[in-house]
């Protein structure tokens, strides 16, 4: 994280805890920005059921495209929206390769993912791009008289919402419908005129759009690109996914969106306790291994919940295996 | 009126497990009839409504519906054209939509899909309207996901949903093979009814003579992947199930083997 030095010195949250205002907001911030890529993630896994690891490679595409852009003199609004649509291309290479070559989805999108690493490379001509000092679509916003951890989080969470309600109006549109159809039934959708096809492009581009869009900002963010931006990226975005599952109901679309988003800013404010307290020891070289922990939790937790509830009835009731 | 002319199709050509499935059936089926179609396991029933559906494109022969040929379209562009009832309660629907999502999917069958809303208050009176017909009080729960229903329920709303929007032919493909004896009962009577309604162009494939002779106006028996039997009007209406057999016996010149046949 960032603001490391920063964080020593400021006040606790509360009381005697661990976090400090600042680390909190941070999470909330950096939760929020990734509320997007789970928001991307949901689109491929949950709507689609397409399993698209291409994130991994258009988080830091949308990250270059952007850094490039700003560094280039760009206005660094074009350069976001110009990350949005190379994000979107990339999943459309991803799809294409699984609907037009009939190649396996998974395999589609490591090809992408591994290709787009040599891409972003040639994008931004090098490892990483530094964008200290330049202006980013965040600074309008600092002139508000709120400090900067105030401010970054709250314009994420008017984005966030922005875009939780597009995706919402868009999955509820027929367009949106064929889409849920195609994932949950092609045999069905087709029988009902729904390309599939064209569905699943669709799909995977708006994806790894969002994605892209959300590298844009995070690169605006932290005050750079870097090429390894990207690693894990789609594990954090399930984690997020799987934690609003977890925590709450999915029984609508405007529900299952407002989970992922919800799923994210919980697995930061995990990620950020664990890193914290100082008695369990962990250091942000562990994030990784804190992330695939919390995954591997999510996904077991509600079925352990079951069994369990299931052994205390058959206990109660006496009966015997 | 739909033609289908001369349709050869061949699985797994060139290999030991090669089946040549349909061998130049050709059917004409004039605006509003309903044909029965009946045959034993592999006589080609499937393969030949999967063929006119899209889902299968034939090596040979051509489909053509009011004259326009539609052999190359695929499921999805042929849509507009055929509406369908699947076998299994679970492929017609989705089960993880809701109802009334999943009769907007069928409302927008054979139109352009944009950015409107799926789920209009107009649409939602006019499916509230044609679900009440299934008497099933389903009109209360369209909210609901489409799992929460039985099988019967679900193969209802299938029919609702294939019949919601105009089509050239409704395809039944052993819809109610799936369902208890009183709910395909049930299910059935409601064929006879939404079709006679709307005198809809209707082949229906069925694994039982029973049903097959005592709905519709024509029964076509495939066996071996070609017609081997024809009937409708006076012939078909003085038959019963045994002479059914006893013709199908003798074209093919062979025992019937097949129980379900008999038995169904």
């Amino acid at each position: 994280m960032k603001d490391g030095a920063v964080r020593r010195a400021a006040p606790p949250l509360f009381g005697n805890s661990p976090v400090s205002l600042i680390a909190f907001l941070g999470a909330v911030e950096i939760g929020l920005l990734f509320g997007l890529v789970a928001l991307g993630v949901f689109i491929s896994f949950r709507i689609l059921n397409f399993p698209d690891l291409t994130v991994d490679g258009s988080l830091p595409l949308g990250a270059g495209v952007a850094a490039t852009c700003i560094v280039g003199g760009w206005n660094p609004y074009l350069g976001t929206l110009l990350a949005f649509f190379a994000g979107c291309a990339a999943g459309l290479v991803t799809a294409w390769l699984n609907v037009k070559l009939k190649i396996l989805h998974l395999l589609a999108s490591i090809l992408t993912m591994i290709a787009l690493f040599s891409i972003n490379l040639r994008v931004m001509g090098r490892p990483n791009i530094a964008l200290l000092g330049e202006d980013t679509v965040f600074t309008p916003f600092e002139g508000l008289g709120l400090p900067f951890y105030w401010m970054n989080p709250l314009v994420l969470l008017v984005v966030v919402i922005l875009a939780k309600i597009a995706l919402d109006r868009f999955l509820l549109s027929e367009v949106g419908l064929a889409m849920r159809a195609t994932g949950a039934n092609q045999r069905m959708a087709r029988a009902q005129g729904i390309n599939t096809g064209r569905m699943t492009l669709m799909g995977i581009a708006l994806s790894n759009g969002l994605v892209a869009f959300a590298g844009a900002l995070f690169a605006q963010l932290q005050g750079g690109a870097d090429i390894t931006m990207g690693v894990g990226v789609i594990v954090i975005g399930l984690a997020a996914v799987i934690l609003g599952e977890a925590v709450m109901s999915t029984r609508t679309i405007i529900l299952a969106t407002i989970a992922c988003v919800v799923g994210s800013i919980i697995y930061r404010l995990f990620v950020s306790l664990a890193l914290n307290a100082d008695f369990i020891g962990l250091q942000a070289q562990d994030l990784k291994l804190i992330t695939a922990v919390l995954v591997v939790a999510a996904m077991t937790l509600p079925g352990m919940r079951r069994k369990l509830r299931i052994k205390k009835i058959t206990a109660g009731q006496g009966v015997r295996k | 009126m739909i033609e289908a002319k001369d349709l050869h199709v061949r699985f797994n050509p060139g290999t030991p497990i090669e089946n040549h499935a349909l061998k130049g059936l050709s059917l004409t089926i004039p605006e509003g009839q309903f044909v029965t179609v009946i045959g034993s396991n592999g006589a080609g029933k499937s393969t030949f409504l999967n063929m006119l559906s899209g889902e299968l494109i034939p090596d040979s022969g051509s489909v053509t519906i009011d004259n326009e040929d539609v052999t190359g379209w695929p499921t999805a562009r042929r849509a507009g054209l055929c509406a369908r009832v699947f076998q299994d309660p679970m492929a017609g629907t989705c089960e993880m939509l809701t109802i009334e999502e999943n009769l907007a999917l069928a409302a927008a069958r054979g139109h352009r899909r944009g950015l409107r809303s799926a789920v209009r208050n107009e649409l939602r009176a006019e499916f509230r309207e044609r679900i009440s017909v299934l008497g099933l009080g389903l009109e209360n729960r369209l909210t609901d996901k489409m799992g929460l229903l039985s099988g019967g329920q679900r193969q209802a709303v299938s029919l609702v949903m294939a019949t919601l929007n105009p089509m050239k032919i409704l395809l039944l493909d052993e819809h109610t093979a799936a369902l208890d004896p009183k709910t395909a009962a049930f299910v059935m009577e409601l064929t006879d009814r939404i079709v006679g309604e709307k005198q809809l162009t209707t082949l229906m494939v069925t694994h039982s003579m029973r049903q097959a002779l005592d709905h519709g106006h024509r029964t076509v028996m495939l066996h071996a992947g070609n017609v081997v039997l024809d009937v409708e009007g006076e012939e078909r209406r003085g038959m019963k199930v045994e002479d059914l057999l006893h013709m199908f016996e003798k074209v093919r010149g062979e025992e019937v083997d097949d129980d379900s046949l008999i038995l169904g």
